[in-house]
């Protein structure tokens, strides 16, 4: 973790002993030590049990941003956390108010994002009584937070809040849950506030920052200094760790080839000659022979592996969590390379695949390090002329496309939708994405919701920078895009915020659109919306014969109309909204939503019949993609 | 690779829901627990925690760390190294009748067993040991008739 982000959170904690000699009530209290955390923005939806903190934030400088549903405030507050580094705050009364928190719990939790989420209790008298709106918020979220709080006692209010955000951003960051009694919320006391020193010694066994181990770091670079065909495949803790300076730095001085995991995107430039992209099932193929090998393509996947190429002999996975949508068979991901997995939490080590040498430490220091170790031997005498030479006749076949078939353009669908003669005018959605791109100049923070269009948004936009791409990966939960695209503005209001979604995704957070007007939150959307469920369609047509399973979003009555009017919703709560079909309005059509001083969302009708590639099925290997 | 019966020691800081955390880390990652104890330390802020689990080294090691990211967890000692002590109490009423209740008496001092109750029909008997002198005391029982049992689930120290 980056010793920054620890700094970030506890600068209020570090800087004066505080001392309060009145009574408060405990609503004041806790808010006050939201304020002492850092805290600028929380997204909070009010009720029976959460009402009194309410009242407080109304007299506190943090700003109370009110969602329309606890689930668009929970992913705000993730977006926010993902911009940051900060952890996200979202807060929802008891009982409903708090489940509807849990998604978003769960996905912090997944993809290491820093959220405290603050649920209100019932009053502790009637705790375990069935009370109206009472769930055991402890309970419920037991296996999926970093940690978690039930306040008991009202003098452990500093503390609790204190430590909760120390937990949530530090080492490898998570969600950490605070249920807070509706009583103590009314009681009072005189606070007593705890420094830094005095939060990290309560938590005496917690030690988010450990130290690589000096002799393997040493063997790092030994083993680099005899590999042939080395490969870094970095992940999500190069931006949790603030470490890709280091990395950035670590890559060029070895000539190593980069890929990334979903998570590890923005964490290399993509733009850099040294970049493979992204890896794994929808990946650059590139990336994912280099790691694994070139292998005869096989449509069975009973049929032998015939290897063509060898991948890398050696594998330098930082930050990474062998994920099976990075890995598909775990035993035949990398299978013939040394595997050096360096992580901060070592229980990720020899989790999914066994490491030859397991380094466990924080990830920033560790590269800066091997960087100095780098520096003393006078660098790696050897350059990977040859691997580089593979990899780059791998680009020439393997790198991201796309084409817009006759198949496509002659689909049912388009014909329902598109005038006679324009069905060659088809909007194709990669397409739409490159020219958002190349308009933007790869300087949107991008944010996503789950399905095709977020694999799309991966391959054809580029991101340069950590903490611009902004997409639920391990959880992969839908209707995230567009509340976390308005996190994301309100921690980056000066930067263009882009949510590319999918209409079923964007459906499923639509409410939050009011949010979007009434916060004057100037966040963008792009529905490219194909009336399906268009990864799952994707499946259906590779393991099902195209059968679809509920897959079909529009309204089977009317077939030919765009069913919902996204025009229409996003008129009723005051966002401006246009449609557009062919490809010869797109391109202004986008220059007019980036031009837009408030939130805009573009409905870009595109075909369902467009498959992701590359696809490696799930489970299996390299050698079963088809790109 | 083999299922083993293991034995670990999970030092926890006494904070609520502590052992709620550490019996859902084991269900939830679908790990078994074949025995688990908790009692209080000489330290009274720690307790700990003695757990028989069973599953391959590989299995093993992910119980170990993840227990060890519990921020209640202070410290887990992975029994599968080095050298320990472990015991186990059981009570257990034995069906007894004039007839053969010396000869259970007899057998309770074989094993260093203590009789700590007598009734008309049966006696109760407190036994410490490892697991296979507990594991052989009540096997030979059994012709008695047992008619309950409790156990504590082992405890365990290491010898340094």
């Amino acid at each position: 973790m980056s010793t920054a982000a620890v700094t970030n959170a506890t600068k209020a904690l570090e800087a004066k002993r505080e001392i309060s000699t009145e009574a408060q009530f405990g609503r004041d209290i806790f808010v006050k030590a939201l304020e002492r955390a850092g805290v600028e923005v929380i997204f909070a939806y009010p009720g029976g049990a959460s009402m009194e903190l309410h009242q407080s934030l109304t007299k506190s400088h943090i700003r109370t941003i009110l969602p329309r549903h606890e689930q668009g405030g929970s992913f705000a507050a993730e977006g926010y956390a993902r911009v940051t580094g900060k952890a996200g705050v979202c807060m929802g009364t008891s009982g409903p108010g708090a489940t509807n928190l849990v998604t978003a719990i769960a996905d912090a939790y997944m993809d290491s994002t820093p959220l405290v989420a603050i649920t209100g209790q019932v009053a502790q008298a009637m705790i375990g009584r069935g009370a109206f709106q009472e769930t055991d918020m402890i309970g419920v979220t037991l296996p999926i937070v970093k940690h978690s709080y039930l306040i008991t006692d009202i003098r452990d209010i500093p503390r609790i809040v204190a430590e909760a955000f120390y937990i949530a951003e530090s080492g490898r960051p998570g969600p950490v849950v605070i249920d807070f009694p509706k009583n103590l919320q009314q009681a009072k006391i005189v606070p007593i506030w705890p420094t830094l020193d005095e939060i990290k010694k309560g938590l005496r066994t917690y030690n988010p920052q450990p130290l690589a181990d000096e002799t393997a770091l040493n063997e790092v670079i030994g083993m680099i200094a005899n590999a042939e065909r080395p490969v870094l495949y970095v992940g999500g803790g190069i931006i949790t760790g603030g470490a890709h300076r280091e990395l950035l730095e670590f890559a060029e001085a070895t000539n190593i080839p980069v890929t990334t995991t979903l998570m590890g995107i923005g964490g290399f430039p993509e733009t850099h000659p040294l970049s493979m992209r992204w890896l794994g099932m929808h990946g650059s193929a590139v990336a994912n022979w280099a790691v694994s090998g070139e292998f005869k393509s096989r449509i069975d996947p009973t049929e032998p592996l015939v290897r063509l190429k060898d991948g890398a002999d050696l594998l330098l996975a930082f930050g990474v969590r062998f994920d099976d949508r990075v890995t598909g068979k775990f035993e035949e991901f990398a299978k013939h390379g040394t595997i050096v997995h360096l992580d901060i939490d070592k229980s990720e080590h020899n989790k999914n695949k066994r490491a030859h040498l397991a380094i466990h430490g924080d990830i920033k220091d560790a590269l800066a390090r091997l960087n100095v170790l780098l520096k003393k031997r006078g660098g790696i005498n050897k350059k990977f002329e040859g691997w580089h030479g593979q990899i780059n006749e791998w680009r020439k076949k393997g790198s991201f496309r796309y084409t817009t078939p006759d198949q496509i353009v002659s689909s049912d669908h388009i014909k329902d939708h598109f005038r006679a003669g324009m069905e060659g005018d088809t909007i194709i959605p990669q397409m739409v994405i490159e020219m958002l791109y190349e308009m933007t100049h790869g300087d949107a923070i991008i944010t996503t919701g789950v399905g095709q269009h977020q694999m799309w948004a991966g391959q054809w936009y580029k991101f340069k920078d950590p903490r611009t791409f902004i997409t639920s990966a391990g959880l992969g939960s839908m209707g995230y895009g567009f509340p976390a695209a308005l996190g994301a503005k309100v921690a980056a209001p000066h930067k263009q915020v882009v949510d590319i979604d999918g209409d079923g995704s964007f459906l499923m957070n639509v409410q939050e659109l009011a949010t979007a007007h009434v916060e004057k939150i100037a966040a963008k959307a792009i529905i490219l919306n194909n009336q399906h469920l268009g990864m799952v369609v994707q499946w259906e047509d590779n393991f099902f014969d195209g059968n679809r399973g509920h897959t079909y979003l529009g309204n089977p009555d009317t077939r030919n109309q765009v069913y919902p009017d996204y025009v229409k919703v996003c008129t009723s709560f005051g966002i401006p909204c246009e449609r557009v079909y062919y490809r010869k309005d797109l391109r202004a059509a986008l220059q007019r939503m980036l031009d837009s001083k408030t939130a805009y969302i573009l409905d870009v009708i595109t075909p369902y019949t467009e498959h992701v590639l590359p696809f490696i099925p799930a489970g299996r290997t390299v050698a079963d993609m088809r790109y | 690779m083999q299922q083993q019966r293991h034995t670990i020691s999970v030092l926890v800081e006494n904070k609520f829901g502590v052992l709620t955390r550490v019996a859902g880390l084991f269900s939830g990652r679908g790990y078994n627990i074949d025995t688990l104890n908790v009692g209080p330390t000489h330290d009274p802020s720690l307790s700990r925690m003695t757990i028989v689990t069973r599953g391959d080294d590989a299995t093993v090691e992910q119980i170990c760390k993840q227990l060890s990211k519990l921020i209640d967890v202070a410290k887990v000692i992975d029994y599968r190294q080095g050298d320990y002590i472990d015991r186990e109490l059981v009570l257990v009423r034995v069906a007894a009748n004039g007839q053969n209740r010396a000869e259970i008496c007899q057998m309770a001092e074989l094993f260093r067993a203590k009789v700590v109750d007598v009734q008309p029909a049966s006696l109760t008997i407190e036994l410490t040991g490892g697991e296979s002198k507990i594991e052989k005391f009540l096997m030979l029982l059994k012709d008695f008739g047992i008619l309950d049992l409790t156990r504590t689930g082992q405890v365990a120290l290491p010898r340094n």
